[in-house]
Order: structure tokens, then C-alpha cells, then sequence
């Protein structure tokens, strides 16, 4: 049993001599096709440079252009050559010049012996295939491609809409099922030479002459008409991103690669001393029989796609900046925002801290200075509590703030007295979460003991913003979650949505309430509302606030009966 | 044109440039009395894989350009003309880079800037060349990241052939804000401790710390506001908008060492910086030139995994 080695060379002559000398000092015939666009001198050189070797050959040169015919056609003659000159050869493998092995030769012949009658060629039916890059996929088969992609870009899109616009469709040859997958194959010698000499030939020929890329779909269509047993796999250890283009290895990869144990990877990259000197490895007893695992290898490049594709949710930095809706989640994790809370409860911020472990920040948008949990100049990630530079690009800020700290959960104070440009922000994100109490900021103006006359205009000023927050949160764009409650609506059972917020923060960790934090002395409130309508300024968002309600608030918070107290 | 016009100003003092083989990669520099800082800077760029350094001498005064001369992989160029005028020395690389550059990649980068990528400890820049050029894609960007020592910097002691990072370890690791610049398509990077420091109050002058420092140049190409912006601005679109990661890299920033308190006084005389030199007259009024950037959120400089963890930089589909 004899393997012999298709070549196709188009460039990096010492590295494709170097891989030649491999396969033909491991007894394998070589039949190297070199792209005609390549010089006469650096084809005469790198022939000369062979010609110590008796097992290897040079098919007669076609133009090989990338996602055309010429690379069949190469492959073909390569292919006829071998067969017709090395008459032992039972296994044909398709390689090219930045094809490195792997595994010594000899391991790779074993394991063919092993599988005598076997194809290994990726081979996969149209509509089964998504790796597909640029939408054509059924289409490659039924349009005609007469232009080359990378030289006419423009014109081979022109052309394919065309195309498409005129409904022009190929009639695809009977008995032909087209079938996709990576153009490194290993074949047996009867069923390349089945193909080779169907009588059909012709008409497949002159199909996939205008098929596009017709070197992953020619060999993996007709190889369905004639093999006896087809693996679909290749032996090639070969990645592609996702815009089609060949994952290349790097030095840094060696052990990624020896513990892949494939028999061949390409692309090994030009430079890659390292890699050109480990491999082939010798040939290893407790290895011989192993297949090959690609399964490393397949996650690391798929996070690769993945990072370039989807990028990591919630940051934005200098290569990543998605446009508006494309931000797939505004911040990097769930956080909450809390309006009028610590109106109601001045000690409100410890006791939340308290009862969920969460990073509990005071009023991040104060316009005095941020008021980070911890009530630092610089908290984490370097960001400053300078008013300006946080406003001069609140959504920023915000999205840096979690980002930085996106394994804790984050909530922050919020209310119309606050610089309000991050409105939008919150209420798209859908990592947000934002509980308003409307109408506590009425709580302050009471406490601060001034008449009703002299806060009137800054009553009428706060409840105006909180109403444009509202109407933005209770806009079409919001997609956060939302609770909006009145001030009276909430003295009325404040446990029920404390409790909802520990565990909307704290998840399973959060514990069962026994009481609601101290609230503010209430008393005179209603008189003081009273007093502000009696001015001529109609506080409608605190909800009906009445002696009867605040009291009832103040006296004995309520617990609700389902909650099971700790011990 | 302009720069045409302004290449004038250069005075050839060693053309070694025959030596560029067509794969080599060079490096584009003007540098004004940086001979302490010049011995390291070759030596960085040598291990990554520079191969042939274009240095603009502007009026040296310190030795520095004898030291660039003796070496073999540079070629040395001198002008006595004016910094602010030829658009900070961008005109002096940009008629050098439309001469020698097409066809190659180019590096453009300060005396004190020195180029981090993915994989830059196990690959060298031309495993990156290669790898951009397999994925059709002609720029490269690299955000500035200052770096910067714990203490006062004008009590540090950087001596000449070392590693600035051994003093100026530490960064800002995520205080970076940007908005898109609709008219040359560039990302408007501004932050870090200087944003912090200096600029609360006015951040909109902060300095701009986006660059695009890493080109496949042809003959047209020319950079806008030193490597911050490029002409044309397709070449700007270093940044995914749809919510993906492109492969970026970091320019460290060793500005700030002990050399820095001189140079901000007689920077801020002469006024020949951007705006002429406002940047370098408010550190000057305001902190008499000694700033401590550090606290406790100061970031200690590892390598480029730890840059690409915190999102500084990304790896994207490079793997």
C-alpha cells in the first residue's frame, strides 16, 4: 500500500520543498502542480531544487485562480498523473504547500491501511450546510460565476444580481446531488480513478467549470457517485473564520497541535520556525491508532468567531462600538436603579447594602459629585466623581461603572434632582431594572422646614422632571424593567416591594424580610402637599397622600403573612 | 502636497533605505532630544520585528541623533524647522511614507509609544502583518494608554536603555470614554489619568488617545492629527459596529517619568505642541509639572492577555 501526494503550489517555495522532501522521504510519490501565474525563474529554481528526488513530478501548470475551475482542473491532472505513473499508489492525499503533517507519515499510512476502502472527504448536501460565507450556497450551483471574486468584487456582485433579478437558473446534470466541504481530501485510488474516467466527466466538467468555488463542491458532488465507503471528514486539519478565510497557526500553537492528533494542519504560517522543526513528530507506539480529536482546536478558533462576531456584551472600547441597535444589551450586567427610595428611608443605602451584599451606590448622577458606594474620589476602574467629566458622557460612564465591576450586582439612587442626560440610557437598557416611587422628592422639600411658598417653584421644577422620566420610561423605546409606583401607593405596603427588590438583587441569597428599614418622619406631610395646592402647585405624583394613609404607614410596618420569618 | 512642500525642510543625514527587502516592515519617528530614551526604543522595536527604523532629527541638541546614526537599520533624516508647523513632524513622515512606504506595512509611532498587539510575546509583528494582509483588512488600530509610576513622577529615575514600564507600571484600567467622529469616521477616545487628573473640570479637552498607528500604506494615504486620525477615512473604520470585536492593540505610553517635568517647561515655552502646547501649559500651571496619577484602582501593567481581559484591546478573530 502506497500513499501518494498531490501538491498545489502557488507561493512559499522553501516552506512547499521543504513538505515535498517530507512526503517523498516517507516513500510517497509527489506530484506537484505549480500555479502558471507563478515566474519562470522561481519555478525553474524551486523544479531544480527537487530534482534529487526520484519520486516526484510536475503536472503541466494551470492558472489558479482562488474560488475558481483552474483548481480542479490542477488537481485533476496531478491526480491522472499519479495514477497513471505510480501504480502501487492506493490512497491519494490532497495537499498543499503550507500543509504541514503532523504525525509522521507512517502513522498516517497505518491508518489508512486500517481503512482500505474508505474516502475521507468533508462532504455535506447544500441545504445541511451553514458555514456558508456571503449567502450563496444553493445558488453557487445554479447561477454562473465567469468572474473572479478577489479581482472583480464589484462586478461579480453586479453579475449575481443580475442573475438573480432574471431568475436565470442552471439546470444541474441528472444524477448529481451537490454536496459542499473542505477541498482536502484523501481518496482511493478506484474511486479517483472512477472518477477520473467517468464517462460523464465531460458534462460534470463543464457544469462545475461555472459552479463558484468549485474546489469544495466538485470532488465532494461527484465522489457520491462512485465511492463505497465515504467518511465525511477531511484528514486536513484546516479553520476557517467566519468570513471563509483559513485560520493560520502560529508558533504558539504547538501544543494546540500536538494534542490535536491530526495528520495534517495547514495554514502554518511562512515563519512558524518552531512548528517546521516539531513536526512531524516521531512516531509515537501508545498514538499510532488514535483519530484525530479536533476538539480544542474547533473551540479555540470558535471563540475566535464568536469575539469577533458578537464582541463581549456591554463593553465598548476603541474596536468595538456598536451602533445604537446593535449594543445586544446596553450595560454589561443587571443593575438597579432606585427613585425616591432613600426619600422615604434616609438610612436606606446601608440597610439595602445590608440585607444584599450588593455594591449599593448613593446618587451616581448627583450634581454636586458621584456618590459611589463607597463615597470615594476614585473608585474602581479610575473613574472619577467629577460632575463634569461624568456628565460629559453619562451613557459612557455608566456602561465603564458596571463594566468595571460586572461581577457584583450594582444599584444606584436616582431622582429629578439629579443630572437627568443617562434617561435614555436606563430606560433602553434591558440589564436595567428601575423602581420609582413618584413624588418622593416632595419628602426632602418637607424636611428641609421651609414654608411651602418659598419651595414651591423647586416642587414644580423636580416633579416636572420626574414626569418626563416617567413619560420616557413609559415610552415605546423603554426596555427595561420598569415598576412605577405613587408615594402613596407604596407607604401603603413598602414590605411587599422591598422584599421584590432584595430578591430581584440579592437572587436566592437575599432573605426573607422582618422589617422595613426606619422611615422618615411623615407626620406633616399631607398639610404640607395641602399647602403647596393651596399655592397654586398641584403635587400629582405623590398620589393621594391623607393623614389616615401616613399614619397608618408610620405606626406598624405590616409584614405579609406568607413570608416565614428566620429564627 | 503640503507635505511635499514641507519634505523640503528634511535634510537627508543617512539614507540607508536600499537595505529594505519588499516583506519589511518600517517604523516612522521624529524625536527631539530623546537620546535617554532612544537606546530602548530601538531595542523594543527590534524584538518585535521592525525592520528598518525612518527617524526625523528635529534640532536635537543632546547627542541623540550620533547615537541614531551609528545604527545599521536606520536611516536618519534632520530638519531645523519648525514642529508646530509642518503639523507636529506629521508632515515630514508623511512625504518620508508616500517615498519609501507603499507596499509595505508602516509603523508610525512617538519616541515614547511603544506598540502592543495580541500575541506580541510569542509572534513576531510580522505574524501580524501577515495575518491582516490574509484578512484583507489595511489598518490596525491602538489606543494611547498612559502609563504611569506610583508616587510623584518627577521622583522617578529613569535611566537611559531600561524598561520605562519598571517605573511607569501602572494605568487607569477602565475610565475610557468615546463618541464616533461622523465627519473622518474615527472613534473619539479620551480618558485615562490625565483625563482625571487635569481635566475634570474641561474634559473636553482631554487629550485624544485613539490612534491608528499600524498601516498597509499606499501612496495616497496620510495621517491627519498626528496618528490620531487617516486619510481616507475607510481606514479609520478600526472599530465593529455591529457589535463584534476587531483586533486592536495598545500603544503604551511612557511619558510620564522624570523626564517629564522638563519637558512640559520648556514644551509649554516654546508652544509648539497641539493648541500650541495647552496641554503641557495646564499640567504646568496646575500641578507645577509633579502629578501623582496613582490610586487604589491603579492597575499594575503585566501583558497584553491582561489588557485584553480588561477590554483595553482585543484579540478579535486572531487566535
Amino acid at each position: 500500500m502506497t500513499l501518494g501526494v498531490i501538491m498545489l503550489i502557488h507561493t512559499g517555495f522553501d516552506r512547499a520543498e521543504q513538505m515535498a522532501r517530507h512526503w517523498n522521504d516517507a516513500g510517497c510519490p509527489v506530484d506537484i502542480h505549480i500555479d502558471s501565474n507563478v515566474s519562470r525563474a522561481s519555478h525553474d529554481h524551486f523544479v531544480s531544487a527537487l530534482s534529487d528526488l526520484s519520486m516526484v513530478r510536475f503536472c503541466a501548470r494551470q492558472r489558479c485562480e482562488w474560488g475558481t475551475w483552474g483548481l480542479v482542473a490542477a488537481s485533476q491532472a496531478a491526480a491522472t498523473m499519479m495514477l497513471e505513473e505510480f501504480a502501487d499508489v492506493s490512497h491519494v492525499f490532497l495537499a498543499s504547500g503550507s500543509c504541514l503533517p503532523l504525525r509522521p507519515v507512517q502513522e498516517l499510512q497505518a491508518y489508512l491501511q486500517e481503512h482500505p476502502d474508505t474516502d475521507f472527504i468533508e462532504s455535506a448536501t447544500t441545504s445541511d450546510v451553514l458555514w456558508t460565507v456571503g449567502g450563496l450556497d444553493r445558488e453557487r450551483f445554479t447561477l454562473r460565476f465567469p468572474l473572479a471574486w478577489k479581482k472583480h468584487r464589484k462586478l461579480f456582485d453586479w453579475f449575481v444580481t443580475l442573475q438573480q433579478m432574471v431568475g436565470y437558473k442552471r439546470k444541474i446534470p441528472e444524477g448529481l446531488v451537490p454536496h459542499m466541504g473542505s477541498q482536502w481530501w484523501c481518496l482511493t485510488r478506484q474511486t479517483l480513478d472512477a472518477i477520473l474516467q467517468d464517462p460523464n466527466r465531460p458534462v460534470y466538467d463543464r457544469f462545475f467549470r461555472h459552479v463558484w468555488i468549485p474546489d469544495e463542491s466538485y470532488y465532494q458532488s461527484v465522489v457520491r457517485l462512485h465511492a463505497r465507503t465515504v467518511q465525511s471528514r477531511s484528514l486536513t486539519l484546516a479553520k476557517f473564520d467566519y468570513q471563509g478565510k483559513p485560520h493560520i497557526f502560529f508558533d504558539d500553537h504547538l501544543e494546540l497541535l500536538q494534542r490535536s492528533d491530526c495528520f495534517v494542519a495547514r495554514k502554518i504560517w511562512r515563519d512558524a520556525e518552531v512548528l517546521y522543526k516539531m513536526f512531524p513528530q516521531p512516531v509515537d507506539a501508545d498514538r499510532l491508532g488514535a483519530a484525530p480529536n479536533t476538539g480544542t482546536v474547533d473551540r479555540l478558533f470558535s471563540h475566535a468567531v464568536e469575539r469577533r462576531t458578537l464582541g463581549r456584551p456591554g463593553l465598548y472600547m476603541q474596536s468595538r462600538f456598536p451602533s445604537a441597535d446593535r449594543e445586544n444589551g446596553v450595560a454589561a450586567a443587571p443593575y438597579a436603579v432606585l427613585q425616591g427610595f432613600d426619600d422615604v428611608f434616609p438610612d436606606f443605602k446601608s440597610w439595602l447594602t445590608e440585607r444584599t451584599g450588593a455594591q449599593v451606590h448613593g446618587h451616581l448622577f448627583a450634581k454636586d459629585r458621584v456618590h459611589f458606594a463607597d463615597e470615594s474620589r476614585i473608585y474602581r476602574g479610575g473613574l472619577s466623581d467629577h460632575p463634569r467629566l461624568r456628565d460629559y458622557n453619562a451613557k459612557m460612564f455608566l456602561t465603564n461603572l458596571i463594566w468595571n465591576g460586572r461581577e457584583d450586582q450594582h444599584c444606584f439612587q436616582f431622582g429629578p434632582a439629579d443630572s437627568q442626560e443617562v434617561q435614555w440610557t436606563l430606560a433602553k437598557d434591558t440589564n436595567a431594572s428601575i423602581w420609582v416611587i413618584s413624588g418622593a422628592w416632595s419628602i426632602p422639600l418637607y424636611r428641609s422646614g421651609r414654608s411651602a411658598s418659598e419651595v414651591r417653584a423647586e416642587a414644580a421644577r423636580l416633579q416636572r422632571i420626574e414626569s418626563k422620566f416617567l413619560k420616557t420610561l413609559r415610552g415605546p423605546h423603554a426596555h427595561a424593567r420598569i415598576k412605577i409606583m405613587t408615594l402613596a401607593e407604596f407607604i401603603e405596603t413598602p414590605m411587599d416591594v422591598l422584599q421584590t427588590i432584595i430578591d430581584d438583587i440579592a437572587g436566592h441569597k437575599g432573605r426573607a424580610l422582618t422589617q422595613t428599614p426606619k422611615m422618615a418622619d411623615l407626620t406633616g406631610l399631607a398639610d404640607f402637599l395641602q399647602e403647596l395646592r393651596n399655592q397654586g402647585m398641584h403635587p400629582f405624583l405623590t398620589g393621594d397622600i391623607t393623614q389616615g394613609n401616613l399614619r397608618k404607614a408610620q405606626a406598624k410596618p405590616r409584614r405579609k403573612p406568607y413570608i416565614i420569618a428566620q429564627k | 502636497m503640503r507635505a511635499l512642500r514641507k519634505g523640503r525642510a528634511l535634510r537627508s543625514v543617512a539614507n540607508r533605505t536600499n537595505r529594505i527587502g519588499a516583506d519589511d516592515i518600517l517604523l516612522f519617528c521624529t524625536f527631539r532630544n530623546e537620546a535617554v530614551r532612544l537606546p530602548y526604543f530601538l531595542e523594543y522595536y527590534r524584538k518585535l520585528g521592525i525592520n528598518h527604523f525612518f527617524m526625523v532629527d528635529n534640532d536635537s541638541k543632546d547627542g541623540g541623533a550620533a547615537f541614531i546614526l551609528e545604527q545599521p537599520d536606520v536611516s536618519l533624516w534632520s530638519t531645523k524647522a519648525a514642529y508646530g508647523d509642518a503639523r507636529y513632524g506629521m508632515d515630514w513622515l508623511t512625504y518620508l511614507q508616500g517615498k519609501y512606504a507603499p507596499g509595505h506595512w508602516a509603523l508610525t509611532v512617538d519616541v515614547d509609544e511603544f506598540f502592543v498587539y495580541p500575541f506580541c510575546d510569542t509572534r513576531p509583528i510580522s505574524a501580524l502583518a501577515d495575518w491582516l494582509d490574509a484578512s484583507q483588512v489595511r489598518s490596525f488600530g491602538a489606543m494611547l494608554l498612559d502609563m504611569y509610576p506610583k508616587g510623584p513622577v518627577g521622583q522617578t529615575a529613569y535611566v537611559k536603555g531600561s524598561d520605562p514600564f519598571v517605573i511607569a507600571r501602572w494605568f487607569d484600567p477602565g475610565n475610557y470614554i468615546m463618541t464616533k467622529n461622523k465627519l473622518l469616521q474615527n472613534l473619539w477616545i479620551q480618558g485615562g489619568p490625565r483625563a482625571r487628573t487635569f481635566f475634570a473640570s474641561k474634559p473636553k479637552q482631554a487629550p485624544a488617545l485613539n490612534k491608528v498607528p499600524f498601516v498597509k500604506w499606499r501612496k495616497p494615504y496620510a495621517y491627519v492629527s498626528s496618528t490620531h486620525m487617516i486619510l481616507p477615512r475607510g481606514l479609520n473604520l478600526v472599530y465593529d459596529q455591529q457589535g463584534g470585536e476587531k483586533t486592536s492593540g495598545i500603544l503604551l505610553h511612557a511619558k510620564f517619568l522624570n523626564t517629564f517635568g522638563a519637558r512640559v517647561t520648556e514644551e509649554a515655552l516654546r508652544g509648539e505642541h497641539y493648541q500650541a502646547g495647552r496641554e503641557y501649559k495646564s499640567y504646568a500651571d496646575r500641578h507645577g509639572a509633579d502629578p501623582d496619577f496613582w490610586c487604589q484602582w491603579s492597575e499594575q501593567y503585566i501583558n497584553w492577555r491582561q489588557l485584553e481581559i480588561l477590554g483595553l484591546m482585543s484579540k478579535g478573530n486572531w487566535a
